[in-house]
Order: structure tokens, then C-alpha cells, then sequence
């Protein structure tokens, strides 16, 4: 049971087999087995998850339940949600006990799916390792040494060590699909705009984007159908028809255009995962692909760019926390500027200042012209190459990560070197365009490695159905780590 | 390009994050880290380039000015750090 799809866990449900009680309890148990090795979660709250599991067990009684109805779903720390503690892996929000629910949130009760619980996650999403979470760092469950990456960590380890059948994260730089690499699942971030951010605590609000993370392309589709959808409370959610993303999964891929951008295999790219990905795109020649060598030129600004771009969106958004209103307020202080002062300077952790500190340069006078502007112009820059590469093919593929996941504790310690390891997912933010992760093979130490399709603008049926056929052939998304 | 501690101190000062002794030395030196990362921008020809804030072309929604949000001010109240008679409490900012 806990290795099955959305699909037969929702034809369980319906046909009487399997309550959701029943299924709930199966993932609270082994969280709380297991959890305590992972720190996956952040918050698990076995009573409100049972009281959601009898209603939808009504619901499908009355034969009203959807496909997610009943399906237990575990919920990044990101996302507001009514009567349970949100931190987004903050001490600044560890007595935040959210007062109402983020649009996502909203849809997946709409849909009668069960918050499994809370994951852990990088503070304020800023990192790609877990180890920035005020919460502790999170285990990858394939080896207890390894990072899961982040910052959607905890989303990440819950799945693949089968403590939830799926869960949702955000990626402003990477954040779903290079922990859907490092812990061997199928993540997808969604075009900009496709999904709420309403109540998803902001870090870089022209980048941040949720979407799903699940055991297959299927789940993800499934999933993505309740997530995406125009809300009016955000200002950036686009207005457009409703699609299901499950309608082309099963569609042949013989004349799909595959671009590989030559920047994605140049130097930096470990052997291991290069292998493995080669070997992914040799299988898709096989289903009758075709691949085109394309140029994504800027690429190695990238990195640069978003090192601006997000650290000054993210300096504005987190001047909200001021411990006027919610969240940590220091025990002392003198004048109103000192109660500021103190409480974010304790409420924060370390990259999340430096994050804060960045941006603040970066938009201060003097500063703005060279820095923001060009990062700016740059970005530009990259979103055209985009264009211009989409000429030629229908997607693009490359790897997610340039190793497989890294050792707790080896990065850590230098910026730098941390944010080089997005250096193939940043660019797909900045142009805001959708990006998936799915597992190909297996790397150093039996480490998952993670191939990603890049679609052009609204294209995730397209991207989807080219993860699912890709997993109609071949197991990686079936393996699991052993525990 | 190198970061003084008498810029770090004045950009913690405009983001009111209190720096606890030392921290400025460690801050100017992972900071001037990043920077040099950063500093890669520099050499790319943008000359006319139209700078990109977002992904998509949008335009700001209007709606109709009608109240939408119901008075929810005892649920927000009851995780403020400070209050009394339904005010939040903070400092006194004016003699």
C-alpha cells in the first residue's frame, strides 16, 4: 500500500478495500516510526488528520469523493495552513499558528485530501540542503549521510521513505526539482502564475512558484489538476481555462524534438550522473525522439543574476516580520528600533540574513543601477535564450543536479559553493518557465540522479507525458531506498 | 569590489537586523564571497536591454471597491506577541 499510485490508492478508497482512516493511520505509523531518524516533518497532528479522514471517508461513502478524496498529502512548512503551526523552518514563525489557509491548502481540502502533516524545509526556503531548517537538518533516506537538498527537504525525504504518498513544495531556484533529484522522485514546478501564491509565505515573489512532488509523473498530473488554478487574491495568478494535465500522459512520443542545451553537459557535470543521464535520453531516442543540439549562451550568469534577484525581492518581503503583530518578538529590548532589531536579528537564522543583507545592499542607493538593473537586463538575456532554443525543440532535458546528493556538513560551511549546486534548475525560474525532475538511474553510492525536462511556457501535459511514457518503460521511479 | 564593516554595519542598520559582536567581520567576508560570484554580471553586454521584472506581461487586476474581507481581528490578535484592549502593544515611539 504505501508504494501505490494516487490511482489505486483513489480506487481503494472508492471500492471499499481501504478507508482513509485506515490509510491515514498507515502513514501516521510509520512517521512515527521513521520520523524520528528523518526529520522530515515539522508538525504532525494525528487528530486533525483523522477528522479529515472520517469526513472523507463520509464523502466517498455519498459517492462524492474526487480523485484525491481521502488521499493523505503531507504540506511543505511554506504553506499557511488555518489551526496548524506554520513556520516555514523559521524560529521567527515557531509560534505561528496560522489563521487561515493558503489558496493551495484551500484546494487540496476542497478535493477532500487529508494534511498528512507539516514537512521541514530550509528557513524561509532559502537553501539547498535542509540545513538551514530552525528544525534541524533533514536526512536523505536512501543515506543517512546525505543532504535530501532543498529547501523543499522535508517534502522530499517524506515521499521517497514512504511516510506520505505525495506531498507539495515551492521552487524559486530549484526548490522542488533538485530534492526530487537528490531523493529519487517525480517533481514539478508549474509556469509562473499557473499555481497560488496566496498565503505561501513569500521569499522571492517573481520566482517563487508551488507545485507537486510525488512517485510518479501520473501523481504529479493528479495533483497539479487540484493545485493550478486562477485565485483574484493573487496579483500574479493567471486567468486562464482549467486543464487537465493527466489528458495527454499516455500519447506516443515519436516526433518529439528533445534540445540538449550544451551548457548542461559542460565541465562541472559529474561523470555519474552525466551516465545516467545520457542513458535517459538514449531510452527517449528509443521511443522515437529526436534530439537537437541547442545553446542556452547566458546560462553562466544565471547563477549571478538570481543572487541579486532573489536576496532584494526577499529583503522586502521579509521586512514584514518586525515582531510587531505574530511571530518572535525578543523577551528585551529598549526603543521600538531595538525591538526590531532584536527580534530579527534572533529570529532569523544565518543565511537568511545574509540573504536579507544582500538584497538591502543591492537596492540601496548607489548600488541599484549596477546590480539590480543589470541583474535585470541579464535575466532578459536568459529568458530570450529561452525562446530562441524553443525554436528548435519541444522540450529540453539535462540534468537536475550537477552530483548526486552531497554529504551533510560539506557545503554548509561556504555560500558559494551551495548555490553553485542549482546552477541547472535557477535559470527555469528567471524566465518562468516549468521544469520537472524525474529519477534516471543511480549515481555515486547508489545515489538517485534526477533528469529534467524543461517545457516552453504552459506546456506541463506536454512535459508530464513525457516523464510518464519515460516511466512506462523503465523502474528508477518504482525504487525505493531501504529502511 | 570589497564590502568595509562600516558598510556591513550600515546595510544591517537599514534591514534592523542587530549584529551581535564579531558578526560584522564574518559577515563582510561571506558577503564579499557572494559578491565575487556576483560579480560575473559584470562582464555581460546589456547595453539596451530592457530590464525583466517578471515572467509574464501583466498588468495590475482592478476590482470593484466593495468590502471582500470579513473583521477577523480576535483570530489575528490571539498570536500577536503583545496586546491590550485590541491593540497590538510596541514600544513607545512618541514622548
Amino acid at each position: 500500500m504505501i508504494n501505490a499510485s494516487l490511482k489505486e490508492l483513489s480506487a481503494a478508497l472508492t471500492g471499499g478495500q481501504l478507508s482513509s482512516v485506515e490509510l491515514t493511520r498507515l502513514f501516521l505509523e510509520r512517521i512515527g516510526k521513521l520520523n524520528p531518524a528523518l526529520n522530515a516533518f515539522i508538525t504532525v497532528d494525528a487528530e486533525q488528520s483523522l477528522a479529515m479522514a472520517r469526513v472523507a471517508d463520509a464523502r466517498i461513502a455519498k459517492g462524492e469523493g474526487g480523485p484525491l478524496t481521502g488521499i493523505p498529502v503531507a504540506h511543505k512548512d511554506i504553506f499557511c495552513t488555518e489551526g496548524w503551526l506554520t513556520t516555514c523552518g523559521s524560529k521567527m514563525l515557531s509560534n505561528f499558528v496560522s489563521p487561515y489557509d493558503a489558496t493551495v491548502i484551500e484546494h487540496f481540502k476542497t478535493a477532500g485530501a487529508v494534511t498528512l502533516g507539516k514537512t521541514n524545509m530550509d528557513e524561509f526556503a532559502m537553501g539547498s540542503s535542509n540545513e538551514t531548517s530552525f528544525y534541524g537538518p533533514v536526512k536523505n533516506p536512501w543515506h543517512p549521510a546525505a543532504v535530501p537538498g532543498g529547501s523543499s527537504g522535508g517534502s522530499a525525504a517524506a515521499v521517497a521513505a514512504r511516510l506520505a504518498p505525495a506531498a507539495t513544495g515551492t521552487d524559486t531556484g530549484g526548490s522542488i526539482r533538485q530534492p526530487a533529484a537528490l531523493c529519487g522522485l517525480t517533481g514539478l514546478k508549474p509556469t509562473y502564475g499557473l499555481v497560488s501564491r496566496y498565503g505561501m509565505i513569500a521569499f522571492a515573489s517573481s520566482l517563487d512558484q508551488a507545485g507537486p512532488m510525488a512517485k510518479s509523473a501520473e501523481d504529479c498530473a493528479l495533483l497539479l489538476n487540484v493545485m493550478a488554478g486562477f485565485d483574484a487574491r493573487d496579483s500574479t495568478s493567471l486567468a486562464r481555462p482549467a486543464e487537465d494535465y493527466a489528458r495527454d500522459l499516455a500519447q506516443p512520443l515519436a516526433g518529439l524534438r528533445i534540445g540538449l542545451p550544451k551548457e548542461f553537459f559542460a565541465e562541472g557535470l559529474s561523470s555519474d550522473v552525466a551516465r545516467a543521464v545520457d542513458a535517459a535520453i538514449a531510452e527517449y531516442r528509443k521511443l522515437g525522439a529526436v534530439t537537437v543540439d541547442v545553446s542556452l549562451p547566458n546560462m553562466r550568469l544565471a547563477v549571478p543574476a538570481y543572487y541579486v534577484i532573489a536576496p532584494a525581492e526577499a529583503s522586502s518581503n521579509l521586512s514584514r516580520f518586525d515582531g510587531a503583530r505574530y511571530g518572535w518578538r525578543a523577551p528585551q529590548y529598549g526603543d521600538l528600533a531595538d525591538m526590531y532589531c532584536q527580534s530579527r536579528a534572533q529570529g532569523f537564522g544565518a543565511e537568511v540574513k545574509r540573504r536579507i543583507l544582500i538584497g538591502t545592499y543591492v537596492l540601496s542607493h548607489g548600488y541599484y543601477d549596477a546590480y539590480y538593473l543589470q541583474a535585470q537586463r541579464i535575466r532578459r538575456l536568459i529568458a530570450q535564450d529561452f525562446v530562441a532554443a524553443f525554436r528548435e525543440c519541444d522540450l529540453i532535458m539535462g540534468p537536475t543536479t550537477p552530483t548526486v546528493a552531497f554529504d551533510l556538513g560539506d557545503k554548509a560551511g561556504d555560500p558559494v559553493q551551495m548555490y553553485l549546486s542549482d546552477i541547472y534548475t535557477i535559470a527555469v525560474n528567471l524566465a518562468g518557465l516549468p521544469g520537472l525532475s524525474l529519477p534516471c538511474g543511480a549515481g555515486a553510492k547508489g545515489l538517485p540522479v534526477g533528469l529534467q525536462i524543461i517545457g516552453n511556457y504552459f506546456s506541463e501535459a506536454r512535459m508530464l507525458n513525457a516523464a510518464h511514457r519515460y516511466q512506462q518503460t523503465t523502474d528508477w521511479h518504482r525504487r525505493s531506498p531501504t529502511l | 569590489m570589497s564590502l568595509s564593516l562600516d558598510q556591513i554595519r550600515r546595510i544591517a542598520d537599514l534591514a534592523r537586523i542587530a549584529l551581535a559582536p564579531g558578526e560584522a567581520e564574518q559577515t563582510r567576508d561571506q558577503l564579499n564571497g557572494i559578491f565575487g560570484l556576483i560579480e560575473a554580471m559584470q562582464s555581460a553586454h546589456t547595453a539596451g536591454v530592457e530590464p525583466m521584472a517578471h515572467a509574464q506581461d501583466l498588468a495590475q487586476r482592478l476590482r470593484e471597491d466593495a468590502v471582500t474581507e470579513t473583521d477577523r481581528r480576535a483570530a489575528f490578535q490571539r498570536i500577536a506577541p503583545q496586546i491590550e484592549a485590541g491593540l497590538y502593544l510596541v514600544p513607545k515611539v512618541i514622548e
